[in-house]
Protein backbone atom coordinates (compact mmCIF):
# COMPACT_ATOMS: atom_id res chain seq x y z
CA UNK A 1 0.00 0.00 0.00
CA UNK A 2 2.54 2.00 -0.57
CA UNK A 3 2.17 5.86 -0.84
CA UNK A 4 -0.38 5.60 1.89
CA UNK A 5 2.16 4.83 4.53
CA UNK A 6 4.25 7.61 4.21
CA UNK A 7 1.99 10.21 4.50
CA UNK A 8 0.38 11.70 7.66
CA UNK A 9 -3.33 11.27 7.92
CA UNK A 10 -5.21 14.23 8.15
CA UNK A 11 -2.88 16.80 6.23
CA UNK A 12 -4.05 19.21 3.71
CA UNK A 13 -1.68 17.25 0.89
CA UNK A 14 -2.92 14.04 2.27
CA UNK A 15 -6.37 14.83 1.95
CA UNK A 16 -6.59 16.20 -1.88
CA UNK A 17 -4.15 13.48 -2.79
CA UNK A 18 -6.53 11.05 -1.00
CA UNK A 19 -9.27 12.36 -3.03
CA UNK A 20 -6.92 12.03 -6.54
CA UNK A 21 -6.05 8.85 -5.32
CA UNK A 22 -9.39 7.62 -5.33
CA UNK A 23 -10.89 9.13 -8.22
CA UNK A 24 -7.66 7.29 -10.19
CA UNK A 25 -8.59 3.81 -8.66
CA UNK A 26 -12.38 4.10 -9.10
CA UNK A 27 -11.88 5.13 -12.60
CA UNK A 28 -9.76 2.81 -13.42
CA UNK A 29 -10.66 -0.40 -11.65
CA UNK A 30 -9.76 -2.99 -13.71
CA UNK A 31 -11.87 -6.26 -14.09
CA UNK A 32 -10.13 -9.43 -13.72
CA UNK A 33 -12.73 -11.55 -15.40
CA UNK A 34 -12.41 -15.37 -13.75
CA UNK A 35 -15.24 -16.86 -16.06
CA UNK A 36 -16.15 -20.42 -15.06
CA UNK A 37 -19.56 -20.76 -16.21
CA UNK A 38 -23.01 -19.41 -17.66
CA UNK A 39 -22.72 -15.98 -15.14
CA UNK A 40 -19.49 -15.32 -17.57
CA UNK A 41 -21.74 -15.39 -20.81
CA UNK A 42 -23.41 -12.58 -18.79
CA UNK A 43 -20.69 -10.64 -17.40
CA UNK A 44 -19.27 -10.76 -21.24
CA UNK A 45 -22.84 -9.19 -21.98
CA UNK A 46 -22.35 -6.28 -19.19
CA UNK A 47 -18.74 -5.79 -21.28
CA UNK A 48 -20.41 -5.11 -24.65
CA UNK A 49 -21.75 -2.54 -26.53
CA UNK A 50 -25.08 -2.21 -24.85
CA UNK A 51 -24.21 -2.18 -21.31
CA UNK A 52 -20.72 -0.82 -21.91
CA UNK A 53 -18.80 -1.68 -18.57
CA UNK A 54 -16.36 1.09 -20.54
CA UNK A 55 -18.25 3.59 -19.20
CA UNK A 56 -16.64 2.68 -15.86
CA UNK A 57 -13.35 2.94 -16.36
CA UNK A 58 -12.48 -0.73 -17.52
CA UNK A 59 -11.88 -0.69 -20.66
CA UNK A 60 -10.08 -3.38 -20.61
CA UNK A 61 -10.52 -6.59 -19.53
CA UNK A 62 -7.35 -7.60 -17.46
CA UNK A 63 -6.36 -10.78 -18.45
CA UNK A 64 -3.17 -10.68 -16.03
CA UNK A 65 -4.08 -11.06 -12.30
CA UNK A 66 -1.11 -8.53 -11.73
CA UNK A 67 -2.18 -5.74 -13.54
CA UNK A 68 -5.92 -5.90 -12.02
CA UNK A 69 -7.65 -4.18 -9.50
CA UNK A 70 -11.28 -6.02 -9.37
CA UNK A 71 -11.72 -9.62 -9.48
CA UNK A 72 -14.98 -10.93 -10.64
CA UNK A 73 -15.73 -14.58 -9.82
CA UNK A 74 -18.38 -15.58 -12.56
CA UNK A 75 -19.55 -18.78 -12.15
CA UNK A 76 -19.14 -22.30 -10.44
CA UNK A 77 -15.94 -22.77 -8.78
CA UNK A 78 -14.65 -26.87 -9.04
CA UNK A 79 -12.85 -28.15 -6.45
CA UNK A 80 -10.13 -28.62 -8.76
CA UNK A 81 -10.39 -24.91 -9.53
CA UNK A 82 -10.39 -23.25 -6.16
CA UNK A 83 -6.70 -23.39 -6.04
CA UNK A 84 -6.59 -21.70 -9.33
CA UNK A 85 -8.52 -19.07 -8.16
CA UNK A 86 -7.12 -18.37 -5.03
CA UNK A 87 -3.37 -18.19 -6.78
CA UNK A 88 -4.55 -15.59 -9.04
CA UNK A 89 -6.27 -13.67 -5.99
CA UNK A 90 -2.38 -13.93 -4.55
CA UNK A 91 -1.13 -12.65 -7.96
CA UNK A 92 -3.05 -9.21 -7.79
CA UNK A 93 -1.45 -6.46 -5.93
CA UNK A 94 -3.42 -4.26 -3.75
CA UNK A 95 -5.38 -1.98 -3.58
CA UNK A 96 -7.56 -5.19 -4.76
CA UNK A 97 -11.75 -5.97 -4.87
CA UNK A 98 -13.30 -8.98 -5.15
CA UNK A 99 -17.16 -9.21 -6.77
CA UNK A 100 -18.81 -12.53 -6.28
CA UNK A 101 -21.05 -12.80 -9.38
CA UNK A 102 -24.07 -15.22 -8.81
CA UNK A 103 -25.60 -17.94 -6.92
CA UNK A 104 -23.49 -20.37 -7.61
CA UNK A 105 -19.91 -18.07 -7.00
CA UNK A 106 -21.60 -17.19 -3.81
CA UNK A 107 -23.16 -20.01 -2.35
CA UNK A 108 -22.66 -22.79 -4.59
CA UNK A 109 -25.83 -22.51 -5.97
CA UNK A 110 -28.11 -25.65 -7.27
CA UNK A 111 -24.92 -27.23 -6.95
CA UNK A 112 -24.13 -29.03 -3.72
CA UNK A 113 -22.47 -31.85 -4.71
CA UNK A 114 -18.68 -33.22 -3.80
CA UNK A 115 -17.01 -31.43 -7.02
CA UNK A 116 -18.08 -27.57 -6.65
CA UNK A 117 -17.05 -25.01 -4.01
CA UNK A 118 -19.65 -23.98 -1.72
CA UNK A 119 -19.12 -19.87 -1.81
CA UNK A 120 -15.59 -18.54 -2.76
CA UNK A 121 -16.22 -16.66 -0.08
CA UNK A 122 -14.87 -19.22 2.70
CA UNK A 123 -11.34 -19.19 1.14
CA UNK A 124 -11.12 -15.95 0.06
CA UNK A 125 -12.19 -12.23 0.74
CA UNK A 126 -15.49 -11.11 -1.34
CA UNK A 127 -16.25 -7.89 -1.32
CA UNK A 128 -19.86 -7.39 -3.10
CA UNK A 129 -22.03 -10.45 -4.04
CA UNK A 130 -24.15 -10.09 -6.86
CA UNK A 131 -27.29 -12.45 -6.58
CA UNK A 132 -28.94 -13.55 -9.79
CA UNK A 133 -28.51 -16.75 -11.85
CA UNK A 134 -27.48 -15.03 -13.57
CA UNK A 135 -27.77 -11.63 -12.33
CA UNK A 136 -28.30 -8.92 -15.35
CA UNK A 137 -26.02 -6.79 -16.51
CA UNK A 138 -27.65 -4.28 -14.65
CA UNK A 139 -27.07 -5.89 -11.16
CA UNK A 140 -23.17 -6.23 -11.90
CA UNK A 141 -22.96 -2.96 -12.39
CA UNK A 142 -24.88 -2.13 -9.60
CA UNK A 143 -22.23 -4.45 -7.67
CA UNK A 144 -19.58 -2.78 -9.65
CA UNK A 145 -21.08 0.67 -8.62
CA UNK A 146 -20.93 -0.27 -4.67
CA UNK A 147 -17.75 -0.69 -5.36
CA UNK A 148 -16.78 2.43 -6.63
CA UNK A 149 -18.84 4.62 -3.95
CA UNK A 150 -16.85 2.65 -1.32
CA UNK A 151 -13.21 3.40 -3.08
CA UNK A 152 -14.17 7.15 -2.86
CA UNK A 153 -15.00 6.99 0.78
CA UNK A 154 -12.17 4.56 1.52
CA UNK A 155 -9.65 6.14 3.74
CA UNK A 156 -6.01 6.60 3.35
CA UNK A 157 -4.72 5.16 5.02
CA UNK A 158 -8.13 3.05 5.26
CA UNK A 159 -10.14 3.05 8.66
CA UNK A 160 -8.68 0.69 10.80
CA UNK A 161 -5.25 0.10 9.16
CA UNK A 162 -6.10 -2.63 7.53
CA UNK A 163 -8.43 -3.69 4.18
CA UNK A 164 -11.49 -5.98 5.44
CA UNK A 165 -13.65 -7.85 2.74
CA UNK A 166 -16.83 -5.27 3.00
CA UNK A 167 -19.75 -7.81 2.25
CA UNK A 168 -22.36 -5.84 0.74
CA UNK A 169 -24.92 -7.55 -0.96
CA UNK A 170 -26.86 -6.10 -3.91
CA UNK A 171 -30.34 -6.06 -3.73
CA UNK A 172 -32.31 -7.45 -6.93
CA UNK A 173 -33.08 -4.82 -8.92
CA UNK A 174 -35.72 -6.86 -11.55
CA UNK A 175 -36.66 -3.40 -13.23
CA UNK A 176 -35.40 -3.66 -16.87
CA UNK A 177 -34.75 -0.21 -18.32
CA UNK A 178 -36.20 0.16 -21.30
CA UNK A 179 -34.68 -1.58 -24.03
CA UNK A 180 -33.66 0.31 -27.29
CA UNK A 181 -35.78 -1.16 -30.52
CA UNK A 182 -33.76 -2.81 -32.75
CA UNK A 183 -35.39 -3.78 -36.45
CA UNK A 184 -35.02 -7.37 -36.36
CA UNK A 185 -37.16 -9.55 -38.28
CA UNK A 186 -37.40 -13.40 -37.20
CA UNK A 187 -38.43 -16.00 -39.80
CA UNK A 188 -39.15 -15.61 -43.44
CA UNK A 189 -40.76 -12.14 -44.48
CA UNK B 1 -46.44 -54.66 -17.34
CA UNK B 2 -43.04 -54.27 -19.33
CA UNK B 3 -42.96 -55.76 -22.70
CA UNK B 4 -40.09 -58.12 -23.98
CA UNK B 5 -37.36 -56.91 -25.40
CA UNK B 6 -37.48 -57.87 -29.40
CA UNK B 7 -33.81 -59.06 -30.43
CA UNK B 8 -34.31 -58.44 -33.90
CA UNK B 9 -31.20 -56.39 -34.26
CA UNK B 10 -29.04 -57.76 -37.15
CA UNK B 11 -26.02 -57.34 -35.00
CA UNK B 12 -26.88 -59.99 -32.97
CA UNK B 13 -27.69 -62.83 -35.14
CA UNK B 14 -24.10 -61.83 -36.73
CA UNK B 15 -21.97 -61.53 -32.94
CA UNK B 16 -24.04 -65.04 -31.80
CA UNK B 17 -23.25 -67.09 -35.44
CA UNK B 18 -19.24 -66.10 -34.66
CA UNK B 19 -19.03 -66.44 -31.06
CA UNK B 20 -21.04 -69.69 -30.64
CA UNK B 21 -19.02 -70.26 -27.19
CA UNK B 22 -19.43 -67.17 -25.81
CA UNK B 23 -21.80 -66.39 -23.14
CA UNK B 24 -23.94 -63.81 -24.45
CA UNK B 25 -26.96 -62.14 -23.83
CA UNK B 26 -29.26 -58.94 -25.46
CA UNK B 27 -31.65 -56.94 -24.62
CA UNK B 28 -33.44 -53.99 -26.16
CA UNK B 29 -35.11 -50.60 -25.14
CA UNK B 30 -37.07 -48.29 -27.30
CA UNK B 31 -35.14 -49.17 -30.58
CA UNK B 32 -31.79 -49.65 -28.96
CA UNK B 33 -30.39 -52.66 -28.61
CA UNK B 34 -27.57 -53.94 -26.28
CA UNK B 35 -25.27 -56.68 -26.24
CA UNK B 36 -24.57 -57.72 -22.61
CA UNK B 37 -20.71 -60.23 -23.10
CA UNK B 38 -18.65 -61.17 -20.21
CA UNK B 39 -15.57 -59.49 -19.40
CA UNK B 40 -13.54 -62.39 -21.02
CA UNK B 41 -15.39 -62.02 -24.68
CA UNK B 42 -15.06 -58.03 -24.26
CA UNK B 43 -12.09 -57.88 -26.43
CA UNK B 44 -12.28 -60.09 -29.64
CA UNK B 45 -16.26 -59.06 -29.58
CA UNK B 46 -15.19 -55.78 -29.56
CA UNK B 47 -12.66 -56.36 -32.64
CA UNK B 48 -15.25 -58.32 -34.70
CA UNK B 49 -17.69 -55.82 -34.39
CA UNK B 50 -15.06 -53.10 -35.94
CA UNK B 51 -13.87 -55.44 -38.74
CA UNK B 52 -16.75 -57.30 -39.64
CA UNK B 53 -18.25 -55.72 -42.47
CA UNK B 54 -21.70 -56.49 -41.70
CA UNK B 55 -20.91 -54.97 -38.36
CA UNK B 56 -18.26 -52.17 -39.48
CA UNK B 57 -18.86 -50.20 -36.03
CA UNK B 58 -16.51 -47.82 -36.93
CA UNK B 59 -17.00 -45.21 -34.50
CA UNK B 60 -16.62 -45.04 -30.98
CA UNK B 61 -19.17 -42.76 -29.21
CA UNK B 62 -18.71 -43.09 -25.19
CA UNK B 63 -17.67 -45.57 -22.64
CA UNK B 64 -20.12 -45.07 -19.64
CA UNK B 65 -20.07 -46.39 -16.47
CA UNK B 66 -22.64 -47.60 -14.29
CA UNK B 67 -22.80 -48.48 -10.71
CA UNK B 68 -26.82 -50.53 -10.02
CA UNK B 69 -25.99 -50.37 -6.30
CA UNK B 70 -29.64 -50.29 -4.76
CA UNK B 71 -31.42 -50.45 -8.42
CA UNK B 72 -34.38 -51.53 -7.96
CA UNK B 73 -34.50 -54.79 -10.39
CA UNK B 74 -31.83 -57.33 -9.79
CA UNK B 75 -28.74 -57.05 -12.55
CA UNK B 76 -26.30 -58.96 -13.53
CA UNK B 77 -23.42 -57.39 -11.42
CA UNK B 78 -22.95 -54.09 -9.15
CA UNK B 79 -20.86 -52.24 -12.23
CA UNK B 80 -21.71 -51.88 -15.76
CA UNK B 81 -19.47 -50.55 -18.67
CA UNK B 82 -21.24 -49.76 -21.74
CA UNK B 83 -19.87 -49.11 -25.11
CA UNK B 84 -21.73 -46.88 -27.21
CA UNK B 85 -20.85 -48.25 -30.98
CA UNK B 86 -21.52 -45.96 -34.03
CA UNK B 87 -21.12 -47.29 -37.57
CA UNK B 88 -20.82 -44.55 -40.36
CA UNK B 89 -21.07 -46.73 -43.37
CA UNK B 90 -24.27 -48.88 -42.20
CA UNK B 91 -25.61 -45.35 -40.29
CA UNK B 92 -26.54 -47.76 -37.28
CA UNK B 93 -26.08 -47.89 -33.42
CA UNK B 94 -25.41 -50.75 -30.80
CA UNK B 95 -24.31 -51.13 -27.31
CA UNK B 96 -22.29 -53.33 -25.40
CA UNK B 97 -22.86 -53.61 -22.22
CA UNK B 98 -20.19 -55.60 -19.38
CA UNK B 99 -20.74 -56.43 -15.84
CA UNK B 100 -18.66 -56.81 -13.15
CA UNK B 101 -18.65 -56.95 -9.58
CA UNK B 102 -16.23 -55.97 -7.05
CA UNK B 103 -14.22 -58.47 -4.83
CA UNK B 104 -13.23 -55.51 -2.05
CA UNK B 105 -15.08 -53.02 -0.22
CA UNK B 106 -16.00 -49.83 -2.86
CA UNK B 107 -15.56 -46.62 -0.64
CA UNK B 108 -11.46 -46.38 -0.92
CA UNK B 109 -9.57 -46.52 -4.06
CA UNK B 110 -7.50 -49.83 -3.71
CA UNK B 111 -6.64 -51.26 -6.86
CA UNK B 112 -9.63 -54.19 -7.25
CA UNK B 113 -7.90 -57.00 -9.56
CA UNK B 114 -12.01 -58.26 -10.32
CA UNK B 115 -12.85 -54.42 -11.76
CA UNK B 116 -9.93 -54.98 -14.78
CA UNK B 117 -11.29 -54.97 -18.14
CA UNK B 118 -9.45 -55.28 -21.74
CA UNK B 119 -8.71 -51.76 -22.86
CA UNK B 120 -10.18 -51.11 -26.67
CA UNK B 121 -7.46 -48.55 -27.10
CA UNK B 122 -6.05 -50.66 -29.65
CA UNK B 123 -9.53 -50.84 -31.47
CA UNK B 124 -10.72 -47.20 -31.08
CA UNK B 125 -7.98 -44.83 -30.26
CA UNK B 126 -10.90 -42.50 -29.23
CA UNK B 127 -11.49 -45.05 -26.03
CA UNK B 128 -9.07 -43.45 -24.26
CA UNK B 129 -10.05 -40.70 -22.21
CA UNK B 130 -13.71 -41.81 -21.68
CA UNK B 131 -11.79 -44.91 -20.55
CA UNK B 132 -9.48 -42.99 -17.86
CA UNK B 133 -13.36 -41.01 -17.09
CA UNK B 134 -14.37 -44.17 -16.18
CA UNK B 135 -11.43 -45.33 -14.28
CA UNK B 136 -11.62 -42.40 -12.11
CA UNK B 137 -15.28 -42.15 -11.17
CA UNK B 138 -15.74 -45.95 -10.76
CA UNK B 139 -12.09 -47.12 -9.84
CA UNK B 140 -12.91 -49.60 -13.31
CA UNK B 141 -9.02 -49.99 -14.50
CA UNK B 142 -8.53 -50.94 -18.00
CA UNK B 143 -5.78 -53.79 -18.96
CA UNK B 144 -3.25 -52.12 -22.01
CA UNK B 145 -4.59 -48.71 -21.41
CA UNK B 146 -1.60 -46.57 -22.88
CA UNK B 147 -1.97 -43.66 -19.77
CA UNK B 148 -4.74 -45.12 -17.21
CA UNK B 149 -4.33 -41.63 -14.75
CA UNK B 150 -7.26 -40.01 -13.11
CA UNK B 151 -8.23 -37.19 -16.07
CA UNK B 152 -11.52 -35.11 -13.93
CA UNK B 153 -10.07 -35.70 -10.31
CA UNK B 154 -6.49 -35.06 -9.32
CA UNK B 155 -4.10 -37.70 -8.96
CA UNK B 156 -4.45 -38.34 -4.72
CA UNK B 157 -8.50 -37.62 -5.02
CA UNK B 158 -9.48 -40.07 -1.97
CA UNK B 159 -12.53 -41.68 -3.71
CA UNK B 160 -14.06 -42.91 -6.98
CA UNK B 161 -16.97 -40.32 -6.64
CA UNK B 162 -19.51 -42.01 -9.14
CA UNK B 163 -19.48 -44.82 -7.01
CA UNK B 164 -23.29 -44.69 -5.15
CA UNK B 165 -21.86 -45.57 -2.18
CA UNK B 166 -19.86 -42.32 -2.31
CA UNK B 167 -21.78 -39.49 -0.91
CA UNK B 168 -23.18 -36.70 -2.41
CA UNK B 169 -21.37 -33.88 -0.67
CA UNK B 170 -17.86 -35.85 -0.88
CA UNK B 171 -15.92 -36.45 2.30
CA UNK B 172 -15.40 -33.07 2.92
CA UNK B 173 -13.10 -32.48 0.02
CA UNK B 174 -14.47 -29.65 -1.27
CA UNK B 175 -13.99 -28.01 2.25
CA UNK B 176 -10.31 -28.79 2.29
CA UNK B 177 -8.61 -25.15 1.25
CA UNK B 178 -6.49 -22.86 3.31
CA UNK B 179 -8.22 -19.42 3.66
CA UNK B 180 -6.62 -17.14 2.12
CA UNK B 181 -7.10 -13.16 3.54
CA UNK B 182 -6.25 -9.61 2.14
CA UNK B 183 -2.45 -9.86 3.54
CA UNK B 184 -1.48 -12.75 0.92
CA UNK B 185 0.35 -12.02 -1.93
S1 LIG C 1 -25.44 -18.62 -10.86
FE1 LIG C 1 -26.67 -19.51 -12.52
S2 LIG C 1 -25.93 -18.49 -14.36
FE2 LIG C 1 -24.38 -18.17 -12.76
S3 LIG C 1 -22.90 -19.83 -13.01
FE3 LIG C 1 -24.43 -20.49 -11.52
S4 LIG C 1 -25.94 -21.63 -12.74
FE4 LIG C 1 -24.73 -20.38 -14.15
Amino acid sequence: MGIEQALPAQGFLATTLQRFINFSRRSALWPMPFATACCGIELMATASSRYDLARFGMERMSFSPRQADLLIVAGRVGIKMMPVLQRIYQQMTEPRWVISMGACASTGGVFDTYATVQGVDQFIPVDVYVPGCPPRPEMLLEGIRAIRRHIDEEGLPPKGGTRVPLQIAIEPTHEVSPQPAVGLTVGAT
Amino acid sequence: MPTPPTLDHPTFAIVRAEFGDARLRGTEFRGQSTLIVEPGDLHRVMRFLRDDERCAYDFLSDVIGIDYLGYPAPTPGRFAVVYNLCSYPRDDRFFVKVFLDPSLPTDGVEEDPALYLDSVTDIWPGAEWPEREVFDMFGIRFRNHPDLRRILTWKDYPAHPLRKDYPLRGRGERERYRVVDRTDA
